[in-house]
């Protein structure tokens, strides 16, 4: 037996560090401060990934302003109004679990159905008079199908940080005459902040990572400039890499750039949980 | 003769099907510091926990008879229970300092009623911190966090946050339990001072300390009230056996 688990665990650490060598010895020479802030050149073998690296924040935002308030309000609900033997307390954590299991190419499909189909081509019927405007992918559809995917990240992440908060402070807020509502707003969100900003981070390295979802909902093959309404398609990093080493024109040229954004992406979504992580420890410890 | 502050009648409470106080009929007189003693789980803390209607927090709780605080029946359907907890302060047993500095817990019950006025505040704050006699040991670091205080400075400002709302009852929980005895007995002379303008209920597991800071005694035993009455005479010569046998720790 601990010859089988020793086992898994060189298995493990092996595999991440072929990865990681092989990533890091592919696209450091071509990883640079202009790497990051130039357009791709020459039909896309040459040149940066200023519009992906542009595109994939600027998607993250929009989705964090979406799912984060959204999510945030539901684990409240959650935590604070829902009785847990409740039948809607009961279902709203079954909708949740089901929505963090399901494939995100789903994701993908339900964006583009609901989203573009639906929900773009009545705004087009009703303010454009059938005019082809939010009827088709853009960062809007393609930030909010992520939204979604990231809500159940959200969701367990804040509900853990506002079930830490003792009930001590609450009955102590209570005592001195303060409503629910002031002592959610005043003692248990306050607490809860730590948890907040860590299931933003989270949600926000998932979003990065993700190309399923904005696949069908959004994102561009090359654009050659930024997008500047929310109606605007956008370049992403992930797609970047999926379509440069696909459907490239000539895939051995671009080998070094495709290394690099992968470089990028993971150095990104490293970060991103490795100071969701702190802050959670930190959260454990002050408890 | 003091008046009746507090009158319980046939006040009865529920944990589900559980009983664990049974009709309990007292009053409680103002400005005046009432203990409640017995042995854990006899329902003295649940009793405490009706007169500001903490209770009313945990699901599955009944609780039948009436409890008239100057003469009003608090259980009404009319009475807002938030406003009853402005009146009814209380005291828990461990010292819960929000996290914010010392002048913002205390600050916090006049910010919830509206205060905003920065002097109005601060004169609150001062007059608080000065009856829970902890003013001159923290006037000269009122921003600082209420964490970084000791665990006897804590819990007097926790009473004098209670003393920020200006209530006119103080419900106090084992308030001295977690301290040592420095800071037990600065509690207790703080208690004996408040008892000028307020009235007092503790809970308290010290014999000592029930018999040196009330002056009325209530004994309960498993969810009743067994014996009440003036303090000195329930030290002194009990009615009942059961609190003859519980003060002179027999059992409990």
């Amino acid at each position: 037996m601990m010859g089988a688990t020793g086992l898994s665990v060189v298995i493990i650490i092996a595999v991440i560090v072929i990865m990681l060598v092989i990533i890091i010895i592919g696209g450091k020479d071509t990883l640079s401060w202009k790497f990051l802030t130039t357009f791709p050149q020459d039909g896309m073998t040459k040149g940066g990934i200023f519009p992906a690296l542009y595109g994939t924040t600027l998607m993250v935002i929009i989705m964090s302003v979406a799912a984060v308030p959204f999510g945030a309000i539901t684990a409240l609900y959650l935590t604070e109004y829902a009785r847990e033997s409740s039948w809607i307390a009961k279902t709203v954590q079954f909708a949740v679990r089901t929505l963090s299991m399901v494939p995100s190419i789903i994701f993908g499909l339900f964006g583009l159905g609901f989203f573009i189909k639906f929900v773009g081509g009545g705004m087009d019927k009703v303010f454009s008079g059938g005019k082809l405007i939010w009827a088709q992918p853009n960062i809007l559809w393609a930030s909010l199908t992520m939204a979604l995917l990231t809500l159940p990240v959200v969701i367990v992440s804040v509900e853990e940080s506002i079930r830490a908060v003792p009930r001590d402070l609450r009955d102590a807020s209570l005592a001195l005459g303060a409503t629910k509502w002031q002592t959610i707003r005043k003692v248990v969100l306050p607490g809860a902040r730590s948890g907040i900003l860590t299931g933003t981070i989270l949600a926000v390295s998932r979003g990065a990572g993700e190309v399923a979802p904005i696949l069908f909902t959004g994102a561009a093959y090359y654009l050659a400039t930024l997008p500047h309404s929310l109606s605007d398609q956008f370049m992403s990093l992930g797609y970047h890499i999926y379509i440069m080493s696909t459907q490239s024109v000539n895939v051995d040229q671009t080998l070094p750039i495709q290394f690099a954004t992968t470089l990028v992406l993971l150095l990104l979504t490293f970060t991103l949980n490795l100071v969701a992580v702190l802050i959670r420890s930190r959260l454990r410890r002050a408890h | 003769m003091k008046e009746t502050k507090i009158k319980t009648r046939n006040l009865s409470l529920y944990y589900g099907s559980k009983m664990a106080l049974n009709s309990i009929t007292m009053d409680i007189l103002q400005k005046q510091v009432t203990a409640l003693i017995g042995p854990s789980g006899c329902g003295k803390s649940t009793y405490l926990r009706t007169l500001n209607r903490m209770n009313d927090l945990i699901p599955n709780v009944k609780i039948t008879g009436e409890v008239l605080v100057d003469d009003f029946n608090i259980y009404d359907k009319n009475v807002d229970s938030v406003n009853l907890r402005k009146k009814v302060g209380m005291v828990f047993q461990k010292s819960n300092p929000f996290a914010k500095s010392i002048f913002e817990n205390v600050a916090y019950g006049p910010r919830i009623n509206g205060v905003h006025d920065r002097k109005k505040l601060t004169e609150i704050v001062e007059v608080s911190l000065q009856r829970a006699a902890i003013w001159d040991e923290v006037k000269d670091r009122l921003h600082d966090s209420a964490l970084g205080l000791s665990g006897g400075q804590q819990q007097r400002l926790c009473i004098a946050r209670t003393l920020a709302v200006d209530p006119e009852i103080i419900l106090m929980d084992e308030p001295a339990s977690a301290l040592d005895p420095l800071s037990t007995s600065k509690i207790e002379e703080l208690i004996f001072s408040l008892k000028e303008n307020y009235t007092i209920i503790i809970v308290t597991h010290n014999m000592q300390q029930a018999a040196r800071v009330s002056d009325y005694t209530a004994f309960f035993y498993l969810g009743e009230l067994i014996e009440f009455g003036k303090t000195k005479k329930i030290f002194t010569i009990p009615e009942k056996k059961q609190t003859e046998d519980y003060i002179t720790g027999r059992f409990g």
